[in-house]
């Protein structure tokens, strides 16, 4: 047995512990706590397991944003406690047959780190092969979510999109109006202020190290979006709402929001109208490998565009609600 | 790389593991919430930072040992304030620290 | 030589998550066991890409063995989609419990009853 795959061992037993805990524990609060360091566990599983971007992602979604929104939401609610009455007969029965299933599947998987495995032998080996010579691109990654699986990548930030707009539209109208809540006026401690204002910069600069780097190392517009969100919603934490709403008022976030979606579009427009194929870059400059490049560069930048307002965007709507949960 | 330098860098690592071993013993020992978050500051301040050293030590002078070095420095200043806020919130909370008078208690 | 002792307990995980899912009686604990539920799925997925002593799969010179970028891009993008619909998930609990006063299963159904 290696010792990457017993480091991925021994992280999975302990976010099976986490979990255990999780299912014992009526705490909401708790619960999220757990789940956040169930989350940021796997973003430890990812990187032993060589996927680095996955990990990143992991880390700031999972661990980072996913936390910090469901404690908002807690807030929102008012709820502290699952205080209801727990079924355990039937579910216990049914997770019992499903995961006695499942493990008798898991026979026909191939063993861990094999070479041999089927999910090696499809396109796999085409994109490890020709991919930085076909784009330009040496992040693998990055070259299959932009261009070779252009598509997908479309769907899915449309997906972000809408879901962005349903919260969006769930929650307008029973914000707070006039007089801001407690919580909005962010948090007035001198050593709190003094440290984000100092770690801000930081923190939207290496967002934008990992927007424009992610073609060359682990990044890109998915990753850079959610760190530059995280940025904003840190400074809007300590310094309220309010400040952050000068520097990005919510109309231009909106716009911003629906601007990365045009752009990505708008770059496979521009492809069909020079002649090659919908998100078909190749034809965007004189040389191909220049115009995948070029490609892949705005539609990333589309990626991050709506990716960090739908998340600020996001923080927002749920940050502005009444407490508790009353109308 | 030298054995003396390789040296240095493995007591570096091994050290800051024991750190953050005794940290989270600690974190689980300890009789109230200040004093545990005590221990687990200890992990992300001095832990984390002996583990970055032993790592830098073996990058030898690369980009990888100025990236590391950048961490120590985030991890040094958001983890003491990390710790600050949260006593800070106990504290407003009403949660009163943990004298000896009246026993154990969690 | 490795085998698929991940994978069991992988699955142990998920089956926590749907444990969670379904024998909780709140609706915000149920959504943290799916979130549960869904990052098991995500380290099924990648565990299928890894290659024993490979890189990960960023093309350099002198290196030929990189893990399968494949299962990377789609949990990428999955991962940050699936925030994006918890938030969704979230503002509908709001909604909910706005409408009810309560976000306990038995309550809820007992409430739809006597409307």
């Amino acid at each position: 047995m290696s010792v990457e795959y017993g480091l991925t061992l021994t992280l999975l037993a302990f976010m099976l512990l986490a979990a255990w805990a999780l299912a014992r524990s009526d705490d909401l609060l708790a619960a999220v706590m757990l789940a956040g360091i169930i989350s940021l566990a796997s973003a430890a599983v990812f990187t032993v397991m060589d996927a680095v971007d996955v990990a990143f992602t992991e880390a700031a979604v999972g661990a980072g944003v996913a936390t910090l929104l469901s404690v908002r939401a807690l807030g929102v609610l008012g709820e502290r406690r699952a205080a209801g009455r727990a079924r355990v007969g039937l579910p216990f029965l049914v997770v019992l047959v499903c995961g006695g299933l499942l493990l008798y599947g898991t026979a026909d998987l191939p063993a861990y780190g094999d070479p041999a495995a089927p999910a090696m032998q499809h396109v796999a080996p085409h994109y490890l092969a020709r991919g930085g010579v076909e784009t330009g691109v040496p992040n693998i990654v990055t070259a299959v979510l932009a261009s070779y699986r252009g598509f997908d990548t479309f769907g899915e930030l449309v997906v972000i999109f809408t879901a962005g707009l349903g919260v969006l539209t769930l929650l307008a109208g029973s914000g707070v109006s006039g007089a801001r809540s407690e919580v909005d006026a962010g948090d007035r401690d001198i050593i709190v202020r003094q440290v984000v204002k100092w770690l801000v910069p930081f923190v939207l600069l290496f967002a934008l190290y990992v927007q424009f780097h992610g073609d060359y190392g682990p990044g890109g517009g998915f990753q850079a979006g959610v760190i530059f969100a995280a940025g904003m919603v840190l400074y809007a934490l300590t310094f309220g709402l309010p400040r952050l709403e000068r520097v990005l008022p919510p109309s231009r976030l909106r716009l911003l929001a629906a601007t990365g979606v045009w752009l990505y579009g708008g770059v496979g427009v521009a492809c069909l109208l020079r002649g090659g194929a919908f998100l078909d870059y190749a034809v965007l400059a004189e040389d191909a490998v220049d115009g995948q490049h070029l490609g892949i560069l705005l539609v990333e930048l589309g990626v991050g565009l709506t990716v960090f307002s739908v998340m600020v965007l996001i923080y927002r709507a749920f940050t502005r609600q009444r407490h508790g949960g009353v109308e | 790389m030298s054995a003396v330098v390789d040296g240095l860098a493995w007591a570096a690592i091994g050290l800051g593991v024991f750190v953050c071993f005794s940290g989270a013993f600690g974190l689980l020992r300890f009789p109230d919430f200040y004093s545990r978050l005590h221990a687990a500051g200890v992990t992300d301040t001095l832990g984390a930072g002996l583990v970055l050293l032993g790592l830098m030590l073996q990058a030898g002078w690369s980009l990888a040992a100025a990236k590391l070095a950048l961490i120590l420095l985030f991890a040094w200043v958001s983890g003491p304030t990390a710790s600050h806020v949260l006593a800070r919130a106990a504290r407003h909370d009403g949660l009163e620290p943990w004298t000896g008078a009246e026993g154990r208690r969690r | 030589m490795n085998g698929v002792a991940h994978a069991w307990l992988i699955v142990a995980l998920m089956m926590s998550g749907l444990y969670i899912v379904m024998a909780s009686a709140h609706l915000f604990k149920k959504l943290i066991g799916l979130s549960v539920f869904q990052v098991s799925v995500f380290m099924l997925y990648i565990s299928l890409g890894v290659v024993e002593g490979a890189a990960p799969p960023i093309v350099e010179p002198g290196v030929d063995a990189y893990s399968n970028p494949l299962p990377h891009v789609l949990i990428l993008t999955a991962i940050v989609v699936g925030i994006a619909t918890m938030a969704l998930a979230l503002a509908l609990l709001v909604r909910i419990r706005r409408a009810y006063g309560t976000l306990d299963e038995a309550a809820l159904a007992a409430k739809d009853e006597d409307a």
